[in-house]
């Protein structure tokens, strides 16, 4: 943050000031005023954020035995993590996860901020706030009920499925638990972000309808022309939250395992593999390197879904 | 045991107390001197039992304070905080972050017996030889004091354990036309095919993950999966000729759908032994009052037996579960950790309350005696005189198991390897072999000497 920006921001001159000018006592007061007001933020950042990455940073780099303690091992975790089928699985699965839940998510999440947006749904703070309402229930909890909603003996799906002669769906089996496991995201995240587009769509300014209207465009026309490309740096914000939250499952996963251990394995997803391995085999070092590389690959997948939507917009305010 | 009973399993206690740091000379366990040279006279005793004195335990037993404020009334000295710290794997992850960050471990915990060699490897726990643990060592049920001694050192007192046995439904084994529990494995198969043929029942249900319950028929059937030497050698042969035999008895009665493999101490299992889709249970000593808790309708058409045998006439068990309580090497007050661990478990009266009224079942054979707790008649067993049974089959459990000083690894690899062909109705002998793979491989990355 440079200093012109931190007078804007604390000082609330309202103006920017352009380039470096000499301190008057008012200014040095605003500065100082500035950087107390930035200093909790960094203390946080840098005693949670900062000091505990440089540790595991550092701790990746030994290995520990339980017999013999511990060496300097250089990149040797790295280099075992990237040759292990069982890592490389795990970020595979979260890909595949990605690439089908996301959308599905987001797509639900833009429907409904749309229809609510339009006005014409009726009951729509009802609405809104019923979409919202599982995102307000802990992941602990909203992960223990769908388990409980998936039982294969008592579960009230089964059940009547069982009913109507469906026999008994397997939510619960190796090949369907993620399926499973994407409908309890699905389900917690939408009304989160329904909100932020909402959000985003009620600041659009009203005379773009009215004029799009007089031009004769429909309600159609002027959600996809008008609506979702204002929306666009709100949307690419629950992408890249979405990215993030994917690549980190691990509720979902470590409280499913205990009912259903055999289609969990404990390399099931990325963060789950990472803390079975330093508190099940006590191999803090090798987890440290997995969360590394964890935190490098999400920091690719934004970038690249970042830069992506960023030439879009580029080429097409060209064309324009 | 990470799905074990919560309620159930249990806790133990030791106490161990100071410093054993001594030991790091290379003769290894059993010299002599250290139990005769350190050994706490009386006066040390009574200075430090008087002198003011504040510990921690850390114990996932429920209302253990009752017995705790009988150690207090005993020595008015002492102050001690009781602490749960979450039970089994959280438990002991909290225990290891502690001594990892040299502060903040208590001064006495519970720890399963089956976790205790991997406290040792780290040199986390008292040998509690100089604070007169050996003593009590006949007052104990003999392979329950092995669990807490496997070598010359003590490093626990026994809490509680878990000798199996087998619970059934009456009701439903006389449906199908057997009016006696069955006494050889054999038996039960074939009473397995008649409960399912004439009620539609599983006779039990196998854990598909229990490692636990798995290793408990193992142990029944003599095979001995680990061994470890204490210091840096450890046996791992799990899929021996007699581990497979036990394996393909499973294979077999899982595969004709005669047993079903339900992941267990969850829900759905809860009200399959509520509402008689299991006609049995294959469980240990705890297993008859946690029973009582969970199918709390079926009362009094429950019965309890040994478990089947593999010879016909032969009276062999395993274990499965139970803990004890440890007193760790940072404590301050070795001496009064030692006595609460010793006291805990060992004074008459605590020792009779934590089995009448946590309902540990007992390693203490004044206990296991006392015609108060053997006599019980259990209405949800019909009258039956559970108490006394399982303190006989306590007496038939064979005396030499051993653990592996990384046992959450053991449990979890169980989980991938073994966990996944049950669940899947395959082939167990074969998972025997990638268990196998995975234990020899983990033990050689770890730095072990692999027999």
């Amino acid at each position: 943050m440079t200093h012109t920006e931190a007078i804007t921001t604390a000082g609330g001159t309202g103006r920017s000031v352009r380039h470096k000018q000499r301190l008057t006592p008012v200014k040095k007061k605003q500065y100082l005023a500035a950087y107390l007001f930035i200093l909790p933020f960094f203390v946080v950042f840098i005693t949670m954020l900062v000091i505990p990455l440089v540790y595991s940073g550092y701790l990746s780099l030994f290995q520990s035995k339980l017999i013999g303690g511990e060496v300097f091992a250089g990149f040797d975790n790295y280099v075992r993590a990237l040759t292990d089928s069982a890592f490389l699985a795990s970020i595979g699965r979260m890909a595949l996860f990605f690439v089908v839940q996301v959308p599905i998510m987001l797509g639900l999440a833009l429907a409904f901020a749309l229809a609510l947006d339009s006005g014409r749904a009726r009951w729509s703070k009802g609405a809104r706030l019923f979409i919202f309402m599982p995102y307000a229930v802990p992941a602990v909890v909203a992960t223990l009920m769908w388990g409980y909603l998936y039982g294969p003996d008592f579960g009230p799906i089964a059940q009547m499925a069982r009913a109507v002669g469906f026999g008994t769906p397997e939510f619960l089996s190796p090949e369907n638990i993620l399926g499973s496991m994407m409908n309890i995201v699905t389900w917690e995240f939408v009304g989160y972000n329904m909100i932020i587009m909402y959000a985003a769509l009620r600041s659009i300014p009203s005379e773009l309808y009215e004029a799009a209207e007089i031009d004769g465009a429909g309600q159609f026309r002027i959600a996809w022309n008008i609506k979702i490309p204002a929306i666009r740096p709100a949307i690419m914000l629950t992408v890249i939250f979405s990215v993030i939250g994917t690549f980190q499952l691990f509720n979902e996963p470590s409280l499913l395992n205990a009912i259903a251990p055999a289609a969990i394995t404990n390399s099931f997803t990325p963060n789950y593999y990472a803390y079975n391995l330093a508190f099940i085999n006590q191999e803090l070092n090798y987890a440290a390197a997995i969360a590394f590389i964890l935190g490098l690959v999400i920091a690719i997948v934004s970038y690249i879904v970042q830069l992506g939507s960023q030439r879009r917009e580029r080429r097409e305010r060209s064309a324009a | 045991m990470r799905n074990a009973p919560r309620a159930a399993l249990a806790f133990g206690a030791i106490a161990i107390t100071s410093a054993l740091a001594l030991s790091g000379c290379a003769g290894g366990g059993g010299d002599e001197d250290t139990s005769t040279g350190d050994d706490t006279t009386q006066d040390q005793f009574d200075e430090a039992m008087s002198t003011p004195t504040d510990l921690t335990f850390w114990t996932w037993v429920p209302d253990i304070e009752n017995e705790v404020a009988l150690f207090e009334a005993a020595y008015p000295a002492m102050n001690v905080t009781v602490e749960n710290v979450g039970q089994g794997l959280e438990h002991y992850q909290k225990l290891r972050s502690a001594l990892e960050a040299g502060q903040g471990a208590p001064d006495v915990a519970q720890i399963e017996y089956q976790y205790i060699p991997s406290f040792v490897l780290t040199q986390s726990l008292l040998d509690l030889r100089p604070y007169g643990a050996e003593d009590i060592a006949d007052d104990f049920v003999g392979w329950a004091w092995n669990q807490v001694s496997p070598g010359d050192e003590v490093w626990a007192i026994p809490q509680d354990v878990g000798p199996m046995g087998n619970l059934y439904r009456e009701d439903i084994l006389a449906e199908a036309g057997i009016d006696e529990a069955p006494a050889t494995w054999d038996d039960y198969a074939a009473a397995a095919k008649a409960v399912k043929d004439e009620t539609g029942a599983y006779i039990s249900n196998l854990g598909a993950t229990q490692a636990g319950q798995m290793i408990g028929f193992m142990w029944q059937a003599g095979v001995k999966p680990f061994s470890y030497d204490g210091e840096e050698t450890v046996g791992i042969s799990v899929n021996s000729a007699e581990a497979k035999e036990v394996a393909s008895y499973w294979t077999d009665l899982i595969q004709q759908d005669l047993i079903s493999v339900d992941v267990d101490f969850n829900d759905q299992w809860y009200q399959g032994l509520a509402n008689g889709k299991y006609a049995g249970w294959l469980t240990a000593a705890w297993g008859p009052i946690f029973l009582q808790g969970t199918a709390a309708d079926t009362s009094g058409l429950w019965r309890a037996a040994p478990l089947p045998q593999w010879s016909a006439g032969e009276s062999v068990s395993g274990n499965w579960g139970g803990s004890s309580d440890a007193v760790l090497a940072t404590t301050e007050n070795p001496i009064a950790a030692a006595e609460l661990a010793r006291f805990i478990n060992h004074d008459e009266e605590s020792a009779f309350k934590l089995a009448t009224e946590q309902f540990l079942f007992p390693p203490q054979l004044s206990v296991l005696e006392d015609p108060a707790f053997a006599d019980q008649e259990l209405e949800f067993y019909g009258g039956q005189q559970v108490n006394e049974l399982f303190a006989e089959i306590s007496e038939t459990v064979d005396t030499d198991f051993e653990w592996l000083p990384f046992m959450e690894f053991v449990y979890s690899s169980y989980e991938e390897t073994l966990g996944a062909v049950i669940a899947d109705k395959g082939d167990i002998s074969v998972a025997l072999d990638s268990w196998q793979d995975q234990l020899v491989s983990y033990a050689e990355s770890q730095g072990f000497t692999v027999q």
